[in-house]
């Protein structure tokens, strides 16, 4: 799994924002809950794993590469 | 005890003289004093009621914090020896168990609050029910006691329950600490509905008497009162006289029923919260923002992102999160987007949750068809919204209308109008009601009233609308000074004068023109009913 | 910094100043003037523009401050006096003024009229006002508000009328602005004065009760009286005024007159001479001659218990005087008008200076006052006799066409549920009447 893939999803449902930069998704309202399912359900789709619902707050959302801690600490501890 | 009642300011001055006098350590311990005489005033079955959630959130969060505990200790312990699949079964062996101590906690307070909320209403869908096939039999009606603020608290309790649980943070250890963040009294009446890593930051430290926090408490509960007496309290009774009479007051009406019942909903409800907040601040404890100037909102997920904003959070962490991101959700989401394409596939788990989150949010408000009706069609405008964005963009790329000030007015004006018509539902008695009223609008044409001077046979006499008026023209200035930052910090570096000029000239307007005393019904707070 | 400190306390005590100026202002503003209208509404505060001591204080409703003058008083018989009566005043609020007057002066007799004995419970918003805003703030003032509170009435509002009265906003007038320091004087002591005449025109039927008890709180508080004035050493005398309506019962009177008996109080029933004229439609009061108070300090003269004499009231008549209600009321027997109240003031002034000993007043300062008094009380009656001639009614102050004065105590300074409370009240009056 990389970075990238996680870009790409993003992409797909906002493809006007830079996600390479961008580290305020939610706190700027860019994503919003639709899109935050949206993203996990794409993700648990592709990588097979769950994120739970606590998980989801602003840090773990807020630019591309907290969402790929994140993935990556919660398909690390599977 | 009302906010609004002598009795209240008394209690009030009391807690506050006592408060900063006593040693710094004992104020958490008199706040919850406090909060137990204020809940008492309700009536002591109250009390047993808010002291049993507390015993169960105490035990339950404590438990879920002990297995966390322990689940890091033994993984830290045994960490290298064991093999991937032994990890596994032993971490699924504590989840199950922290899923116990969950249910334990979360399911006995949401079946007190489903008793005593909502099995009258449960009966009385029997007996329709009943109705259709025999003739005669039908379920009494209970005789339920609805104590003050339990929607409030029990939400706010179990979302700590479900934080501890996702060991968010750790579970409080004192027990008389955690009564207080369920009871504590200002919120107690209609929220805002906090949440414990936020609120125990100011709740239980000492607090020194802080002239500035207190100045500002102070100025926020006067404009609190300024709101609910001289606005809400006011035009109420016009209010009540459209809704208790549908048949005659149509047309027309029933839009000033929309604009009158917004006007005073936002004033009593916002007026409420400041008056709650300001009270917290005076005591150097910060509460959670409810309102964001949400009549500014240019849509209805912006409109429900700045109005009510911690029940709306509440709702969407612990329920829309969770049932958007579940493994039955998960599957149909897989299946619907093999089944129907992604582009339609993806959208059927996220519209679902939010018809579900919106459904749960409408019984919440309370047990009838009109906020079940209300909640499923906030939800259902929410999503063609979001199915029509595209098409506003592209719109807004053609013409330049998109960015201008005239369009966003419009744009608020619209959000306006379409949430008035869906709070008919809160008024109405059914709805039938609403809906037929709703359609007097269009082929009832009456807008004589607005001149003829049959307005002011509802009940508000014109010297009653001008106040009014100019009570709400004082609210749209405060509200647009406060888009670029607090009121209240800008009023504090202006000239001495102006500021003393400023909160008397508050302070006597509402001993002047506030809706109060005899002659006046003081109404309960709106919320409070929730 | 030691120069801002002192700018900032400067500043809090000067807006402390304006706050404080501002709210006794806005208060004086907001309070009904009771100037123009209802004028019963300003008794009460009358007392404190007295300087000189008074050997009687008469307290009570409407049959003490309509039926009694104390100018009267004084011409004839050298008694001064005052009389701290309002509408409807209840048994606890009597209790309280007394108590208050005793802390301004010590008079030789309370004279209180019995009729509140009726009502155990506190009954209704609007009279409440009229008895208690005019009182100057102080315990007994707020033990009264506390007694007479009815439900959802709030204590403070007693404290700071303003609360109450604010509501008035809408309906500031001249009157308002023209009496926020001091206010004219409606009453002569207390006394209201009404010259014009409606005669009694029918024998009025009076409606059984279930129960002709009267209430355990009324005993507490005339308990409470008579302990007062035993402990101060005032006499006490209980009165019924010669009213004809509302009803006074027999059974009420007996229990007065036992109280009265068991207490060593004298006790008036003014009613009992009542009888029917030989047309068969004028009621007359011969006024009987009342017995001498004899050692233990008591007195009883009550329909119950006639004169002893029997014989020759023709001649007692003519000695005691009458009150005839074809002439002595303005308003067909519930109160009496000019010359009702000086005819009985001095038939009850012959009693209380035969049994009473006061000291004649030789004070200087004292004589001009009465004077003045007097002086202003013949210019009044001699306007209102002027008036009467001249119109047919009363025009100016207080003395309105019976049906406008009606309207307007409806209507008039008082906010909504206070005006569904008082003419709920004069409607029931009225059907007593009628009835």
């Amino acid at each position: 799994m990389e970075l990238s893939e996680i870009i790409e999803i993003l992409k797909d449902l906002h493809p006007e924002v830079d996600f390479d930069t961008c580290t305020t998704l939610i706190d700027d309202k860019i994503l919003n809950s639709f899109d935050i399912i949206s993203v996990i359900a794409e993700i648990s789709d592709r990588f097979d794993i769950s994120i739970p619902a606590g998980e989801i707050v602003a840090e773990n959302f807020n630019s591309a590469q907290a969402l790929f801690s994140l993935v990556s600490r919660l398909s690390d501890d599977d | 005890m009302l906010f609004t009642s002598s009795t209240f300011i008394f209690f009030l001055l009391l807690l506050f003289s006592l408060y900063y006098i006593i040693p710094r350590r004992f104020q958490w311990q008199l706040l919850l004093a406090a909060s137990y005489v204020f809940y008492a005033f309700a009536g002591w079955e109250c009390l047993v009621f808010i002291a049993l959630t507390t015993v169960s959130a105490y035990f339950s969060s404590i438990r879920l914090t002990k297995l966390h505990e322990s689940q890091s200790a033994y993984l830290k312990a045994h960490k290298g020896e064991l093999s991937k699949e032994e990890k596994k079964a032993y971490k699924s062996s504590m989840d199950k168990k922290r899923m116990a101590w969950l249910l334990v906690g979360i399911l006995y307070n949401l079946l007190v609050l489903a008793v005593l909320k909502y099995t009258n209403f449960a009966i009385g869908n029997i007996n329709s029910l009943l109705d259709l096939f025999t003739a005669d039999t039908s379920i009494p009606m209970l005789n339920l006691i609805l104590p003050m603020g339990i929607s409030f608290y029990i939400f706010q309790t179990t979302g700590y329950i479900i934080d501890v649980w996702r060991n968010k943070y750790q579970a409080e250890q004192n027990f008389f600490k955690l009564a207080l963040f369920v009871s504590f009294f200002p919120q107690l009446v209609q929220g805002p509905i906090s949440r414990f890593d936020q609120l125990s930051q100011t709740l239980f430290s000492e607090h020194r008497f802080n002239l500035r926090q207190i100045t500002f408490g102070l100025q926020r509960i006067l404009w609190g009162f300024f709101k609910k007496l001289i606005i809400a309290d006011r035009l109420l009774p016009a209010v009540s006289a459209l809704v208790a009479n549908p048949d005659e007051y149509t047309g027309t009406y029933v839009v000033l029923e929309m604009i009158f019942w917004g006007v005073t909903l936002y004033a009593d409800f916002t007026g409420g919260i400041d008056i709650t907040i300001g009270i917290a601040e005076t005591l150097g404890i910060t509460l959670a923002e409810n309102f964001e100037r949400p009549f500014f909102s240019k849509n209805i997920e912006e409109y429900w992102r700045r109005w009510h904003i911690t029940m709306g959070s509440w709702f969407r962490d612990y329920v829309f999160y969770p049932v958007s991101v579940c493994k039955s959700m998960l599957k149909l989401s897989k299946w619907s987007r093999e089944k129907l394409g992604a582009n339609i596939g993806k959208r059927v788990p996220v519209y679902l949750s939010t018809l579900i989150v919106w459904f749960v949010t409408g019984l919440w408000h309370g047990a009838s068809w009109n906020f079940i009706i209300w909640g499923l069609l906030n939800g259902v405008i929410i999503i063609i919204s979001q199915e029509l964005r595209p098409l506003y963009e592209k719109f807004h790329e053609k013409t330049s209308i998109g960015g201008t000030k005239g369009y966003a007015v419009f744009q608020m004006a619209r959000t306006f109008f379409l949430m008035s018509t869906l709070r008919m539902l809160d008024c109405y008695r059914d709805v039938g009601t609403c809906f037929k009223q709703f359609g007097t609008i269009f082929y009832k044409f009456n807008p004589q009233i607005l001149w003829n001077g049959d307005v002011l046979k509802l009940g508000v006499s014109a010297a009653d609308f001008a106040v009014v008026g100019a009570g709400v023209l004082v609210m749209l200035a405060v509200s647009l000074i406060g888009r670029s930052g607090s009121v209240r910090k800008k009023l504090s570096k202006q000239h001495i004068s102006l500021r003393y000029a400023v909160v008397f000239l508050l302070a006597f307007s509402i001993l002047i023109f506030g809706a109060y005393g005899a002659g006046y019904d003081s109404s309960q707070f709106i919320y409070n009913q929730f | 910094m030691k120069k801002q400190t002192t700018k900032r306390i400067l500043a809090a005590v000067m807006a402390a100043c304006i706050w404080a100026g501002s709210f006794i202002f806005l208060q004086g503003l907001f309070m009904p003037k009771y100037m123009s209208e209802i004028p019963e509404g300003a008794l009460i505060a009358e007392y404190y523009k007295e300087t000189t001591p008074h050997d009687v204080v008469f307290v009570g409703d409407c049959e003490v401050y309509e039926n009694f003058s104390p100018v009267t008083l004084w011409e004839k018989y050298g008694i001064t006096s005052f009389i701290r009566g309002s509408a409807q005043q209840l048994m606890w609020q009597s209790y309280y003024l007394m108590e208050e007057t005793l802390k301004y002066e010590k008079p030789k007799v309370f004279v209180f009229n019995v009729l509140a004995m009726q009502y155990d419970t506190p009954q209704s918003e609007a009279y409440n006002r009229l008895n208690i805003d005019g009182m100057r703030l102080s315990a007994q003032k707020i033990k009264s508000a506390k007694a007479s509170m009815t439900e959802g009435e709030d204590l403070l509002s007693y404290v700071f009328p303003i609360l109450r009265y604010h509501s008035r906003w809408n309906d500031i007038k001249a009157e308002d602005f023209k009496y926020i320091i001091a206010r004219d004087k409606v009453s002569h002591n207390g006394f209201l004065m009404r010259a014009d005449v409606k005669a009694v025109d029918s024998i009025p039927y009076v409606v059984p009760l279930a129960d002709y008890q009267f209430g355990e709180n009324s005993y507490k508080y005339l308990d409470m009286m008579t302990k007062l004035c035993k402990d101060n050493g005032v006499e006490l005398i209980l009165i019924k005024a010669p009213s004809l309506y509302p009803a006074w019962y027999d059974e009420w009177d007996e229990q007065m007159a036992q109280y009265a008996k068991e207490n060593d109080l004298t006790y008036i029933n003014f009613l009992s001479g009542l009888t029917t004229a030989e047309d068969g439609k004028t009621q007359v009061i011969n006024f009987p001659s009342l017995p001498a108070v004899g050692e233990d300090g008591a007195a009883v003269s009550s329909s119950d218990m006639p004169s002893s004499d029997t014989g020759g009231e023709e001649q007692k008549a003519q000695d005691n005087g009458s009150l005839d209600f074809s002439v002595d009321t303005y308003d067909m027997g519930l109160h009496l008008n000019l010359s009702g109240a000086e005819k009985l003031t001095e038939y009850f002034g012959k009693f209380l200076s035969e049994n009473y000993e006061f000291k004649p007043h030789t004070d200087e300062d004292l004589l001009l006052i009465w004077e003045e008094k007097v002086n202003t009380y013949n210019q009044m009656k001699a306007d209102q006799y002027r008036e009467l001639e001249e119109y047919g009614y009363l025009k100016s102050f207080g003395a309105k066409p019976p049906k406008e004065a009606e309207k307007e105590l409806s209507s008039g300074d008082l906010n909504k549920s206070e005006n569904d409370l008082s003419s709920g009240d004069l409607k029931k009056e009225n059907t007593e009447i009628s009835d």
